[in-house]
């Protein structure tokens, strides 16, 4: 599992709320049984809907951050979402929230998601359509140094970013507990008896 | 018309209240450890499985040469990517040839239980799961999609994963999980005629939006929600991802234990008062805290509709179409125009009598006994109106095979709709069965989501009776003249 610990790009502005994981990666596109190969659909039907679509945009091109509004990656819980924003390119994306199950998923894949406040995101999507705006995330500060030098903190659960940051897999964790995990199990299937 | 109280509570007090709601009490019963600043190692009951989130997981393991933990705690079968004609075994799409084929192996390789193509038990995975009894009262449940909160049904805590938690819990039979914030939704009143349990569900999201329950539990509660069947209930459930909740349960009852009882993985005889026993423990105290609480009113509620591309744009179909004038908040203002535009409906138009050129039936909302039902009472001695293509789609072989024995299948063949094979078919257009672009189709399926139907195509979400309706006039149409009165 990569973890990035800084990363420095411009960003590609996506002005829309609520992007739901079937605009991500349309399930016609989750018939593989690998993580790879998703990254030529994302955001495919809005792609071709549009062609001012900020990923058909010549200037957004290269860009590895995502700046979005609320409830970013709402809906089904396909993990493919995020395997289609890595698959792109893509290493982080700000927003102003983020769905639940979406943030699960990618926090297992250590792609990053911020947090920040609204008026700095609205900022971002207005001053980043100029496809130069350029964001740094640190992890370990947990800041974010905006184009014009400004630093703001966000706040990241201290679990996950002990685990990104090291590249800790969930499964070496739990087993860590396998013993425990084993009588837990036990005395529950005795108490249904 | 829904009314809401919306109280939000400070921060939860119920580390100086011992009294408990039911997500805490399933919650303290499956923590196996948790170290200060950690996430808790919760202990997974039940993981059910699907083709299409779980070969990853697989593979994770077996790289890392690790078995399956707990074999016997897994139920799999195939739904998503499998076609629903006849001659299905017959997998033409050679992707979803191999997933399926994939899962079999798996399955077979781990001694998993698979419900396989005419196993007798074959089914969209949430129709499957409480029809085996497996998902039962104070559980842990989950599977690798979003629809897992259909099993709250049962007073179980449900929730969807992503592939790699569905790996983790076959390695360890256990998840790392952060508890959920909670919020208590009361359903008052009684259901109108021509009004079910997925009306109610739309006036919730219709309430409070896609992100309004982002981070909780609901527990539904109500003289409504007691009044309703387990498969109403589940309808309800099944929904709770649309308005961002993380799961949705309902505390367990007769109704519950009288579904379970005699099932294949029910507890049996023997040790069956006292499974019911246990079971009656998880429900909330009274005085129970929540973090928000909600009042739903019924008894003013009309068939609804969703009129955009997201559950919460959703409005009583005997409404118009909102204008984006309608709202004050200029990010819902935008995403009104950008629905209505790819919808293709006008502001201020009536929402009833809206073209609709498919329609179908079907789904882990909408896709049970009861659901088919209600379509055939309105369809029976009826027909399709002749420009709607309407598939008909038991959840389940078990559900299928009742249809039969109950002849709903005639009825909905000699009205002019098709009746289908066992999947998920045209709820997210993933398999065969897709609405064509431009196409509108009235479906009682979950998302409306643009092109989730397949590309280009409009979704309508209603209820199997509204659905029934709409397809025989060829428009959107609310059910309640085609239904006997009261």
């Amino acid at each position: 599992m990569k973890a990035y610990k800084t990363i420095k790009s411009k960003v590609m502005p996506l002005p829309l709320k609520d992007v739901d994981t079937d605009m991500i990666i349309p399930a016609q596109f989750m018939t593989s049984i690998s993580r790879d190969g998703y990254g030529e659909n994302l955001f495919v039907r809005l792609r071709q809907a549009d062609p001012q679509f900020p990923s058909n945009q010549e200037k957004y091109k290269g860009a590895e951050i995502i700046v979005a509004d609320h409830n970013f990656g709402c809906g089904s819980s396909r993990e493919h979402a995020v395997w289609a924003l890595d698959g792109a390119g893509f290493k982080a994306v700000v927003a102003k929230s983020f769905a639940d199950i979406f943030a699960g998923n990618s926090a297992k894949n250590g792609f990053l998601l911020v947090v920040l406040p609204e008026e700095i995101i609205d900022r971002i999507l207005l001053e980043g359509r100029s496809g130069s705006y350029e964001l740094s995330i640190d992890l370990e500060k947990q800041t974010v140094r905006l184009a014009d030098g400004t630093e703001v903190s966000f706040e990241y659960n201290p679990f996950r970013k002990h685990c990104l940051l090291n590249g800790l897999d969930d499964i070496d964790y739990i087993l860590s507990f396998k013993d425990e995990i084993k009588a837990f199990k036990d005395k529950s299937a005795l108490t249904q008896k | 018309m829904a009314n809401t109280d919306t109280q939000k509570k400070s921060s939860k007090e119920s580390s100086k209240n011992s009294a408990l709601n039911i997500i805490d009490k399933i919650w303290n019963a499956h923590v196996v450890k948790q170290l200060e600043g950690h996430p808790a190692v919760l202990s997974i009951d039940l993981m059910l499985i699907h083709e299409v989130t779980s070969a990853q997981a697989f593979q994770t393991i077996d790289q890392k040469g690790l078995k399956v933990f707990a074999p016997s705690a897994l139920l799999a079968t195939i739904d998503h990517s499998i076609p629903t004609r006849k001659n299905r075994h017959e997998i033409f799409d050679e992707a979803a040839r191999v997933q399926v084929e994939t899962l079999r192996q798996n399955c077979k390789n781990h001694g998993i239980a698979f419900m396989d193509f005419d196993s007798g038990n074959q089914g969209i995975v949430h129709v499957v799961g409480p029809e085996l009894g497996a998902t039962q009262p104070g559980m842990t449940v989950v599977c690798g999609d979003s629809h897992t909160s259909t099993h709250g049904a049962f007073g179980a805590l449900a929730f969807g994963i992503g592939t790699s938690e569905v790996g983790h819990v076959l390695a360890t039979g256990c998840l790392l999980q952060e508890k959920p914030k909670t919020m208590k939704v009361e359903f008052k009143g009684n259901f109108k005629i021509g009004v079910y349990a997925k009306d109610a569900i739309l006036a919730l999201i219709g309430e409070i939006g896609i992100g309004g329950a982002t981070g909780h539990v609901i527990e539904y509660t109500g003289d409504a929600i007691r009044a309703m069947s387990m498969e109403e209930r589940m309808t309800v459930c099944n929904m709770s991802i649309e308005c961002g909740a993380r799961a949705g349960l309902i505390a367990p009852d007769e109704k519950a234990y009288s579904y379970i009882k005699g099932r294949r993985y029910a507890p049996v005889a023997s040790i069956w008062d006292k499974a019911v026993e246990r079971w009656n423990s998880f429900k909330s105290d009274a005085g129970a805290c929540y973090d928000q609480n909600l009042t739903i009113d019924l008894d003013n509620l009309g068939p609804m509709i969703t009129w955009g591309t997201n559950p919460g744009q959703a409005a009583q179909l005997s409404q118009a179409v909102p204008s984006p004038s309608d709202f004050s908040d200029p990010a819902k203002k935008v995403a009104t125009e950008k629905a209505l535009d790819y919808v293709g409906l006008e502001a201020g138009a009536q929402l009833t009598g809206t073209p609709v050129d498919w329609a179908f039936v079907g789904s882990c909302t909408n896709g049970r006994i009861e659901d088919l039902r209600i379509a055939a009472g309105i369809l029976k001695g009826r027909k399709v109106n002749p420009n709607v293509t309407f598939y008909v789609v038991p959840g389940s072989e078990v559900v299928m095979a009742q249809a039969q024995k109950e002849g709903l299948d005639v009825i909905f063949t000699e009205a002019g709709a098709q009746f289908r094979m066992p999947g998920c078919s045209l709820c997210l257009g993933m398999n065969d069965d897709k609405v064509p672009a431009g196409k509108r189709c009235v479906s009682s399926s979950n998302r409306n989501f643009m092109g989730r139907q397949g590309p280009g195509s409009v979704t309508h979400l209603a209820s199997p009776a509204t659905v029934a309706a709409s397809a025989i006039e060829g428009k959107l149409t609310s059910p309640v003249d085609y239904l006997p009165k009261a």
